[in-house]
């Protein structure tokens, strides 16, 4: 297995400029160490070649780079419009009933966060989660309790 | 016209599954990439051109003209890239997303030829970072192709994921998130032709109008402009969602009705319900009453009701719908998506979400409704890229349909239609302070 940082150059090697690889190699450090901590971001510039405080500027413009701590999973209902006129909000809110927390929470035991997102493009088949990142599509209240099963189970 | 499919982006998904090269390859797939490759940069332009295909990605803006734009090779030395717009974002736009999952290999042959045509070894593909489904389907797809060097040829492509940021959708905050940057706009001109990519000649476009390129040069560009309508040649992918019974992505003639979609392909409003409101062409785009879908599904019809097409997406909301409710939504979303770079865009949407607040609570004054316009017009015409206007105009839009629901709500002291409406306190991700996740608990 190859390190982050040998990972990172195979990356930069793809484009002109190696710059390029800023997104994947933050999104890259933020797998590695859960969020993207002052060590990530000084791990992802060393293997950008550029500075920690670069690195966070970019990061803070993207929505799912996180430069706080999450959940070791997340949980993201899309309530835009379209999912929204079939239930979203209920949705959003069996999963707070269901995780016992509010959107924008993490679970005590630090497994699951839970947020509200911006349209996933998946409209015709709201209600859309995504779940670390796959969708799950035409999701109801009812199926809530079983797709945080799964979550607790350690799927 | 008649309310049915035109499978020509799609064509062949109804019987094989073409995400795979050799049912792809089965139907004829890669030869429109022989057919380019055997004539001259310019004649693809040409047929592009005689094809009178426009962007799917929003601004519609003739395909062949843009990459006639692109210096040759002897004006300017620079490498030259093929970047491809799969940042799909706006809500109520989900075509993209089916387009790449379906038909992957169609896609990446539009790439090509796009490439052959401005002569370009490099293609870079900003799919949003959302898209993990799609991703995975083109990464095996460019897999099958990395075998193949006959199809190939001497051009990269390079899957590049987003991470988060409708902005980025927006073409030059799309090239300069792909130079490592936040995405943020830049000033045109420069326009991305001459300096986009690296200050290199670069062509953006839409997947889906990369997708439609090989049909064009199979058929000829000449045939293609026989479908649909004048100035809307051709199909496009539409996306129907909200109160339908059939919601999806579906293909047809440019020109066929609104109601069409809504009605025969959409299969109508759910319950019997009356049809309200229709968003036509994505969250960006001037509102229609029910009463306003007997037109034409292309430019120049939908232009006459001061609308447009966008990136058809079809939203329809039934007469439960609070107008105001969706003002909140619409302009939450845009809040939040503002890049900051401008002050009307940046400060006026915070403010208009502030002003349909106090209207959806009761605490308005009448005189609030026209600060909301007034609002919107100081956002129009002054801001560095399109997405504040979009804001203004789409949410101006409501009001002025709407006028009198607005004023009940001035009148009431608070929402007639209260949590009967679906969009009822709906909580949006800036509603929450922003978009990082609160810290888990220590
Ligand atoms: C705020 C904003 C968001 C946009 N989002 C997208 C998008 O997600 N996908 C897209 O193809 N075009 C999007 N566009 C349009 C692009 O700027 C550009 O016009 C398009 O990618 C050009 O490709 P086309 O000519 O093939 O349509 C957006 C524009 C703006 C202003
Ligand atoms: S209009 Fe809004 S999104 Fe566009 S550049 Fe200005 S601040 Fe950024």
């Amino acid at each position: 297995m190859s390190t982050y940082y040998e990972e990172v150059q195979e990356i930069k090697a793809q484009y002109p400029d190696g710059r390029s690889a800023a997104l994947p190699a933050l999104r890259l450090a933020q797998e590695k160490h859960g969020y993207l901590s002052p060590e990530a971001l000084r791990e992802c510039a060393d293997a950008l070649g550029t500075t920690p405080a670069l690195c966070e500027a970019v990061a803070s413009f993207y929505d799912m780079l996180h430069l706080a701590p999450t959940g070791r999973h997340i949980v993201e209902v899309c309530t835009n419009v379209s999912c929204a006129l079939v239930g979203a909000q209920q949705v959003l809110e069996s999963f707070e009933q269901e995780l016992g927390i509010r959107a924008g929470e993490t679970t005590d035991d630090g497994e699951v966060t839970l947020r509200p997102i911006e349209c996933l493009g998946g409209c015709g088949w709201a209600t859309v989660v995504s779940i670390d990142h796959h969708y799950r599509t035409h999701v109801k209240p009812a199926d809530v309790p079983a797709i945080v099963q799964e979550l607790r189970s350690g799927e | 016209m008649a309310s049915e499919q035109r499978l020509i982006v799609m064509a062949g998904t109804d019987e094989r599954d073409l995400t795979r090269l050799a049912e792809y390859e089965a139907i004829d797939g890669y030869s429109a990439l022989q057919k380019a490759r055997g004539m001259t940069p310019q004649a693809v332009i040409d047929d592009v051109i005689a094809s009178e295909l426009r962007g799917r990605g929003g601004a519609f803006f003739p395909t062949g003209r843009k990459w006639s734009f692109v210096p040759k090779p002897e004006q300017n030395p620079n490498p030259h890239y093929v970047v491809v717009n799969a940042d799909e974002s706006e809500p109520g736009s989900f075509k993209d997303n089916e387009i790449m999952s379906r038909v992957p290999h169609r896609f990446l042959e539009g790439c090509l030829i796009a490439a052959h045509a401005i002569e370009s070894k490099n293609v870079f593909v900003y799919i949003r970072g959302e898209y993990t489904g799609p991703y995975e389907i083109l990464l095996a797809a460019l897999k099958e192709l990395e075998g193949r060097p006959d199809l190939r040829g001497d051009v990269t492509i390079v899957l590049h994921r987003g991470a988060g940021a409708y902005i980025c959708g927006e073409e030059t905050a799309l090239l300069e998130s792909l130079e490592g940057k936040r995405g943020q706009p830049r000033t045109k001109p420069p326009f991305p032709a001459g300096q986009g990519l690296y200050a290199s000649p670069t062509v953006v476009n839409n997947v889906e109008t990369l997708a439609t390129l090989p049909p064009i040069i199979e058929m000829g560009g000449a045939e293609y402009a026989k479908l649909g309508v004048p100035d809307s040649r051709g199909t496009r992918v539409v996306s129907i969602s909200g109160h339908v019974e059939r919601p999806g992505n579906y293909e047809i003639e440019n020109g066929t009705s609104l109601r069409e979609l809504i009605y025969d392909l959409g299969g109508g409003i759910p319950g019997g319900r009356d049809l309200k409101a229709v968003i036509p062409g994505g969250s960006s785009t001037v509102i229609l009453k029910g009463d306003e879908i007997d037109v034409g599904y292309d430019f120049n019809s939908l232009l006459k009701l001061n609308t447009a097409m966008g990136s058809a997406g079809v939203v329809a909301l039934d007469d439960r719908c609070c107008m105001v409710q969706l003002g909140i939504r619409i302009s939450e979303f845009y809040e939040h998506e503002s890049c900051g770079k401008c002050t009307p865009c940046r400060e006026g949407t915070r403010w208009m979400t502030q002003i349909l607040r106090r209207l959806e609570s009761g605490e308005a004054l009448q005189s609030e409704l026209d600060l909301l316009l007034d609002v919107c017009d100081r956002i129009n015409g002054k801001c560095l890229c399109p997405l504040g206007e979009t804001a203004a105009v789409a949410v101006a839009s409501y009001v002025e349909k709407f006028r009198g629901e607005f004023s009940a709500h001035v009148e009431q002291g608070g929402c007639p239609f209260g949590d009967a409406s679906p969009l009822h306190d709906v909580l949006a991700p800036v509603a929450m302070g922003g978009h990082l996740p609160s810290a888990v608990p220590v």
